[in-house]
């Protein structure tokens, strides 16, 4: 890509707009994920008393749950990322494509 | 755009795929209520099946070989693929022999300890997804050293991208041909290193002739058919118990209570040894093993050579973050599914003398759990499915990564370090074929090799690479405006020797595969990625920062245009060849 292209896009204040918006909504899920992992990594390495403690009267254990739940969120937070670039930030991108193409 | 076998599209070729399949089947249900002189028909439902999936993908091949022209049809299938079918691929690349055989035999001996080897794997997705899947399909073409060398001299950036892709192939293509010789053992009777060649010549027909194209359909047939059976032995597991969990984990944990005992244990031992399957194990020793552990197969999705390949066969960013969605989805449910596996192999097959040998332990080997449920759920014909899927996986996988390797060498050395970008395209087709069979011949000896080692643990030997040199490269030449050329080869070089380093002398390799004193590994940890990360991401840092030379300067003032490509796609590598 030419420089003179490149300052052009980068100084649109759509640019800015898209990069502030996906950088941060990125690294505030990347920083949710990584805690729920590690928090569920850490409670391994530090407290498996608590993870084996039953719930109720059965063999069911309170680390089942908390699991899946590991699983099931880490599949629903990827679909919200998703879902919303590929409304909004790409709605942005294409605002910048028109803008500095035409 | 026509083409003169383009009479067989995948999709007809699916439904002629599952009519055969069909067919195979009730012809062997129908010969099976002749006793147990019939026993050796197993094998034949298999091998039948399993030849059936070999001719069908042999037909998908030559369909494909019509189409691979150039070198970016052999690479990115000409950029063709959509999100939804990519995210199949992908989740077939995924979702290994080694871990539908490794972790679901992990949940049967550990339980709750398999979930947490699971979850590690899974974790990593959001992460490739929110930092690099779109940035990724924006800055690159082929492989994933078109990002890494974007804006960076090329010559020494390459030359450490394609050294790390490679170390990681051969590291998991280890484990796949492993798997591919166990299973092809048990099922067919044939010596391992038969199996392995088997495997070895059919991958090498698959990427030779049919590039991305045939590697991609190949995958995202088998992974249709391995979720299907894979939902099904689940769902017969849990309809075994009425649908309730409790009553499945009551029954293994009852099984785990009785093997203990009968092991000689006293009834409070074998009770609390029954019981620990229900929470974590001796899986996870030490904290810094689980941290290290947990990063490695975090970050090491987002360094995976052949995975990070797929972001460049689809036409553009959206259609990237769509795959990538998907592909996360259908590993979770994945891995869901392998989960409730391996708590049916403990209730279905712990207890059935059927498969298992004197001394109680699963006939064919460690891996063999989810195999031998196939049988107790389902009988000898979706014995033969699950078989025949189980081998499909392997080839599908071991062809992905034969695909990046040769890329490695043929995209990156050959026309970029050594042509200096000018090579035609049918030149480097030809290097890439040529490294193709080299790849094969490399993997069959190393399959034969590591014949003893537990196929999931090697899995997790490569992402520890992969996340300690191919991640911070890629990450840091993506975000961080400072790095330069010096600090990612110098950096992503440390990452790998240490990575490669720590695990020679981990207790696996060191004692386990090279048969020293046991307590003599240098490294404790279960995983070097704490150290070996830490070791790239601060090596990048640090000789970036240091790097006063006027490529360095280059380097930085490279970032404005490369950070605008990445996150608006303007001047994206095109998408389709054709």
């Amino acid at each position: 890509m030419q420089t003179d292209l490149a300052h052009k896009i980068a100084s649109h204040p759509r640019y800015q707009e898209l990069k502030a918006r996906r950088s941060s909504f990125g690294w505030r899920l990347t920083l949710a994920m990584l805690a729920v992992y590690y928090g569920f990594i850490l409670l391994v390495a530090f407290d498996k008393p608590f993870l084996a403690t039953r719930l109720g009267d059965g063999v069911m254990t309170i680390g089942m749950p908390i699991g899946l739940g590991v699983i099931v969120f880490t599949i629903v937070i990827t679909v919200f990322y998703v879902r919303r670039a590929n409304d909004e930030f790409d709605r942005l991108s294409d605002e910048i494509n028109q803008a500095v193409l035409k | 755009m026509s083409h003169p076998s383009s009479s067989l599209t995948p999709v007809r070729a699916i439904l002629a795929l599952a009519l055969l399949a069909g067919v195979c089947g009730l012809a062997q249900a129908a010969g099976a209520d002749l006793g147990q002189a019939q026993k050796q028909a197993t094998n034949w439902t298999a091998i039948g099946m399993f030849g059936v999936f070999v001719v069908f993908t042999l037909f998908i091949t030559k369909w494909a070989a019509s189409r691979t022209k150039s070198a970016a049809d052999f690479y990115t299938a000409g950029g063709g693929i959509t999100g939804f079918q990519n995210g199949l691929a992908i989740a077939g690349d995924y979702m290994s022999a080694a871990s539908f055989l490794g972790i679901s035999a992990a949940v049967m001996v550990g339980g709750f300890d398999g979930l947490i080897y699971s979850i590690g794997f899974l974790v990593g997705w959001p992460v490739v997804t929110f930092l690099l899947a779109e940035r990724l399909r924006n800055l690159g073409k082929f492989t994933f050293a078109d990002v890494a060398a974007f804006r960076f001299s090329q010559t020494p950036v390459r030359m450490f991208a394609a050294s790390g892709t490679l170390v990681v192939v051969a590291f998991y293509l280890i484990a796949q041909m492993v798997g591919a010789g166990q299973l092809i053992k048990l099922l067919f009777g044939l010596e391992y290193w038969i199996a392995v060649v088997i495997v070895g010549g059919l991958m090498m027909v698959y990427v030779l002739f049919g590039g991305m194209t045939a590697t991609t359909w190949v995958q995202i047939i088998k992974a249709i058919l391995l979720l299907g059976g894979a939902t099904f032995m689940a769902f017969m597991v849990l309809w075994n118990f009425g649908f309730s969990p409790e009553a499945m984990f009551a029954k293994a944990v009852e099984v785990k209570t009785g093997l203990a005992a009968a092991a000689g244990k006293t009834p409070e031992e074998a009770a609390a040894a029954g019981f620990s399957i229900m929470g974590p194990g001796g899986f996870i020793k030490d904290p810094i093993s689980a941290v290290s552990f947990g990063m490695a197969l975090m970050f090491g999705t987002a360094g995976l050579p052949h995975i990070l390949m797929r972001f460049f066969t689809v036409p553009n960013a959206k259609e990237a973050r769509k795959s990538v969605g998907w592909a996360t989805a259908w590993i979770g449910y994945f891995y869901i599914l392998t989960f409730i596996i391996g708590f049916g192999a403990i209730t279905f097959v712990l207890t059935n003398p059927d498969f298992l040998d004197a001394k109680g332990a699963l006939k064919g080997g460690g891996n063999m759990a989810a195999i031998h449920l196939a049988n107790a759920v389902g009988g000898n014909v979706f014995l033969g499915f699950i078989s025949a899927v189980a081998f499909a996986t392997i080839l599908a996988v071991v062809a992905g990564l034969t695909l990046s390797g040769a890329s490695a060498v043929s995209h990156d050395l050959y026309a970029t370090v050594i042509k200096k970008g000018k090579a035609d395209s049918a030149a480097e087709l030809k290097v890439s074929r040529l490294t193709t069979v080299a790849l094969g011949v490399v993997a069959v000896v190393l399959g034969i090799a590591f014949e003893k080692q537990n196929i999931a643990f090697m899995v997790s030997l490569a992402f520890a690479i992969a996340a300690s040199a191919n991640f911070p490269v890629l990450l840091m030449s993506v975000l961080w405006k400072g790095c330069t050329t010096r600090g990612v080869v110098i950096g992503g070089f440390l990452g790998l020797i240490s990575s490669v380093g720590l695990t020679v002398v981990s207790p696996a390799v060191w004692e386990a595969t090279l048969g020293n004193p046991k307590g003599s590994a240098l490294f404790p940890y279960a995983s070097p990625a704490l150290f070996s990360m830490t070791i790239g991401f601060v090596g990048i840092w640090l000789f970036s920062i240091l790097d006063s030379s006027a490529r360095g300067r280059q380097d930085r003032d490279g970032f404005l245009a490369q950070q605008v490509r990445s996150e608006t796609g303007i001047g994206a590598a095109g998408a389709s060849g054709h």
